[in-house]
């Protein structure tokens, strides 16, 4: 996108003499580096609940962040009004974390390359809310016919177009527009007067609303939430204890967010608190553990174009053969590491700081066969999807929690078990790993990953895996 | 803008809401201010510092309901606003339970209840940086084992809330309060461990002081030092304050009116049955004065009031908005709660487990084998079922006394058994946050570990 045809000088009035104006203050006092977020987000959500729809929003929000990098130390205003006092303001703020004499280069502002990995004409955002509705009412449907055991239905859409615009003091000039949708849906199901069991799905992407028409319909989410919980409804308790257990594919590639991904996110080890801390190019998983971090991904939610301050994303490779490769950086660590910007800095918004996050985080596949995975194991526990997770990254402990899960007995699926939650030590757990399957996936598209109260949207993806030894969280 | 102004705003919102065909409106408006200040290894970290407003509208035409919001509050923001809230009603449902409460409900209570302190906005930043390095260098300086630390941070909010709607309700009022954390990082060989420790109140004088926060949380990630995992067993837990306020959080989502009507919650159809043990009563309260769950009137224009929850055990009500009141053929609590966009859903204010008499010592002295939980980690909660598995590290109770850390360890069980299964409250109920627990000790729960 040209900076004529963004949404910041048509309705703004913002011109480049502004932006270098701006960066001049944020810069009055010193400081080693200043730049600009801009953003113009709109939202909307429509949501079903006993097959009425109940609820429909939409809204727009708007506002400028201003940062100033001085050694180790940020300075951080917002405002949320573009006048330009208001951004001079912001400016003059942030400036303060600087104590020395004003920088008087001028700053000269050219367009910065990114990919076009979302080439939407039209957002969802910009549809007619007609056809949007007919997505939940269509689940909903769908749900319901699956079976007269599914008694409630609930399904939410929900889209966002985000138009951002980052100036930085280096003279790059950075314009995106970043369409997001999201389709949700439970079900509850129920045995005569038996206790109900709930099952989850949901989808989507930096994609057109087709996709929700040619791709992944509603029906596809319906079906396999209504298919979940009526597995469930026949779950015994979990096991306890020390398990060899197999991870499906796809969404369960949220072992690798929790176990490695935080824990390698370049502010932690930075600051020495994280337990993979100083550990590059040592073994930290089985020799058949490969580990990529990939914002470049066509369409995908973890997908960006540029990352939050301006720096194109790329694939990273954080682990390659079971050996600890990379960690990922944002402006700041690769400024004190003196290396490149991975292109990972995120934030949830202008009115947040940007900080090292992960995009779409998955594994390599192998070369095993999913079934032989499965028959190799005598008795185990086999993980077909999972709600959250969660990592103390200084102890590298992790957690996440299986909502469909079966026993393996005998190399074979049997019984559906209760939910449960896998624990494991980060730098330990994939030392474990001794098969792995050549059935990479990569997930539907609903993770949003949450670090010191910022949410950002992320992808998970793994091929099925067999794990010889991690702690089930079960009762029995 | 004035304060009247706002008020104002959101009244003239409802009107033009009306004007443009709606049978009801509500407008919220929300203002905040936030100042934060970090410092990591003795040094200034961040300093962060801004404000915005928005604002947010929900119309009715008949049983139709639509909403927006906008961070542009100009005459064409707010024509925006109202425009787009209208059209939405277009693809709703007609539902008959949708609607305001009745004009006898609504209303606010009289009186200053402390929830705005002047003079946090006027503090000084060198001050607050101070605040905030002296509570890491208490930390620091406690054991040559605390040799890093992922910084400590002093951070203010003042804020503004304000909502009218069309059965002539104008309401707001303002708050504010300031925190100080700290996070400090033990080592000792191979085993690292942090934790954390804070302190927030609504005026500065009601803060712990900063050598004592620092020192807490010193303690804290010191005794996590060279933790194990135990083997597999069934054993009484006891949660220490920071975590028994997870379970208060877990009988809020089940107590919470919208996961009763839609027959979500492990507590659906219990009213009146004994849910707990009788040592165990849950109230919730929006009255009480300074605290952090404490609101004249609630999300839609209903005086805040106290509810029993759980009274001695015996599930007494759920929490209600007007809408799930509604469904359920009951009145609401006065719980509604809302961000800017969407319908109204349910919060609480204070919600807390009364105390018990016993001293955390005593209850620890009272157990011979068992797992003393001071952080959990995960979302293994399944509201539906109860079925409960979290991630846990702690300390394990030998003889009566808290011998050794424990980690990588998971405590289950299911929420109905562990609720009739709390055999012991403590004595030490305070609020630093909204929901507050005292110490609690459940019968029997399964570790699993090794």
């Amino acid at each position: 996108m040209r900076f004529s045809d963004s949404i910041f000088p048509q309705r703004f009035q913002i011109t480049h003499q502004d932006l270098e104006a701006y960066l001049g203050e944020a810069l009055s006092r010193g400081g080693d580096y200043a730049d600009l977020y801009f953003e113009y987000l709109a939202t909307s959500s429509i949501s079903i609940d006993e097959s009425m729809v109940k609820s429909a929003s939409q809204g727009v929000s708007v506002g400028v962040g201003v940062r100033v990098i001085s050694g180790e130390r940020t300075g951080y205003a917002y405002s949320g009004d573009l006048a330009p006092e208001k951004i001079r303001k912001a400016a003059r703020l942030a400036a303060c974390i600087a104590s020395g004499p004003g920088r008087t280069d001028k700053v000269d502002l050219n367009e910065g390359r990114l990919h076009n990995l979302y080439p939407v004409l039209t957002a969802p955002t910009e549809t007619a809310f007609s056809e949007r509705v007919e997505l939940v009412k269509r689940a909903d449907r769908a749900a319901r016919a699956y079976s007269p055991q599914i008694f409630q239905v609930q399904a939410t859409y929900a889209d966002n177009l985000r138009q951002v615009m980052v100036a930085t003091s280096e003279g790059v000039l950075t314009l995106d527009r970043q369409p997001l949708a999201r389709l949700s849906v439970s079900a509850l199901a129920r045995r005569n007067a038996g206790a109900p069991q709930r099952g989850h799905a949901g989808g989507g992407g930096r994609v057109e609303l087709s996709f929700f028409l040619d791709q992944k319909p509603p029906e596809h989410f319906a079906t396999e939430a209504a298919r979940e919980a009526i597995a469930m409804l026949d779950a015994v308790e979990a096991p306890a204890g020390e398990s060899i257990v197999v991870l499906g594919p796809g969404w369960p590639g949220i072992l690798l967010h929790e176990a490695v991904g935080h824990g390698l996110e370049a502010d932690f080890n930075r600051k020495g608190v994280s337990a993979f801390s100083g550990r590059i190019g040592q073994k930290v998983a089985s020799e058949l553990c490969t580990v990529i971090d990939d914002g470049t991904l066509g369409g995908r939610r973890g997908s960006l174009n540029v990352d939050d301050e301006g720096h194109p994303t790329q694939r990273n490779v954080l682990i390659e053969n079971g050996v600890l490769r990379g960690y990922l950086r944002d402006k700041l660590s690769s400024q004190l590491a003196r290396a490149d910007s991975t292109g990972n800095g995120r934030r949830e918004s202008y009115a947040h700081i940007p900080m090292p996050r992960m995009t779409n985080t998955f594994m390599l596949a192998g070369e095993s066969d999913p079934g032989d995975i499965i028959r190799s194991v005598p008795k185990g526990l086999y993980c077909a999807n999972f709600g959250g997770g969660q990592v103390d990254i200084t102890s590298g402990n992790f957690v996440f929690s299986a909502s469909e899960s079966y026993l393996i007995e005998d190399g074979k699926l049997t019984r559906p078990v209760r939910n449960a939650t896998l624990i494991g030590n980060g730098p330990e757990a994939l030392k474990y790993v001794s098969m792995v399957g050549s059935d990479l996936r990569l997930d539907e598209g609903v993770g949003v990953c949450g670090k010191e109260g910022q949410s950002v949207p992320v992808g998970v993806g793994i091929p099925t895996i067999r794990i010889d030894r991690m702690t089930v969280g079960g009762t029995a | 803008m004035s304060q009247n102004h706002l008020l104002e705003l959101a009244q003239d919102v409802v009107r033009r809401a009306l004007e443009a065909g709606s049978t009801d409106a509500e407008c919220t408006v929300a203002e905040g201010d936030e100042f934060s200040a970090n410092v990591r290894m003795r040094d200034l970290e961040n300093l962060k510092e801004a404000g915005s407003r928005a604002a947010g509208l929900r119309i009715l035409i008949g049983h139709k309901t639509g909403s927006a919001y906008t961070s542009d509050l100009s005459a064409e923001g707010i024509e925006k606003l109202v425009r787009s809230a209208v059209e939405l009603a277009d693809i709703t449902t007609e539902d008959p339970h949708a609607g305001l409460p009745a004009p006898d409900e609504l209303g606010s209570l009289p009186g200053d209840l402390g929830l705005y302190v002047p003079g946090i906005e006027a503090l000084e930043t060198g001050m607050k940086i101070d605040w905030a390095k002296r509570a890491e260098e208490a930390a620091l300086s406690a054991d040559p084992r605390i040799s890093n630390s992922e910084g400590a941070s002093f951070d203010t909010h003042t804020g503004r809330h304000i909502f009218a709607n069309s059965r002539g309700f104008a309401g707001e009022y303002r708050t504010s309060y300031c925190s100080l954390a700290v996070s400090p990082v033990a080592r000792e060989g191979d085993s690292m461990e942090r934790d954390y420790w804070y302190t927030m109140a609504r005026r500065l004088e009601d803060l712990e002081q900063p050598e004592e926060v620092g020192r807490t949380a010193a303690r804290r990630a010191l005794r996590r030092l060279n933790a194990v995992k135990v083997e597999t067993q069934k054993v009484p837990v006891v949660f220490e304050p920071r975590t028994a306020r997870s379970l208060l959080d877990n009988i809020f989502e089940a107590a919470h009116g919208t996961a009763i009507y839609r027959h979500e919650s492990f507590l659906d159809g219990t009213l009146g049955e004994k849910v707990a043990s009788e040592k165990v009563t849950v109230v919730d309260d929006a009255t009480l004065p300074g605290l952090f769950g404490t609101s004249p009137f609630d999300d839609e224009g209903v005086p805040s009031r106290r509810t029993v929850v759980i009274e001695k055990g015996v599930l007494k009500s759920y929490l209600l908005n007007t809408y799930a009141a509604r469904k359920l053929g009951m009145k609401t609590t006065g719980n509604a709660s809302r961000g800017l966009a969407g319908n109204a859903g349910i919060g609480h204010g204070n919600f807390f487990l009364e105390q018990g008499v016993q001293t955390p010592e005593q209850i620890v002295a009272s157990i011979s084998n068992g797992f003393y939980v001071t952080e959990l980690l995960g979302f293994g909660v399944n509201i539906v079922t109860g079925d409960y598995s979290r991630g846990a590290a702690g300390l394990w109770i030998r003889n009566g006394e808290l011998a050794f850390a424990v980690s990588e360890v998971t405590i289950a069980g299911n929420l109905k058994d562990m609720l009739l299964g709390i055999e012991t409250v403590g004595a030490d109920l305070a609020f630093r946050g909204s929901v507050a627990a005292p110490t609690l000790k459940i019968g029997e729960m399964t570790v699993a570990g090794r």
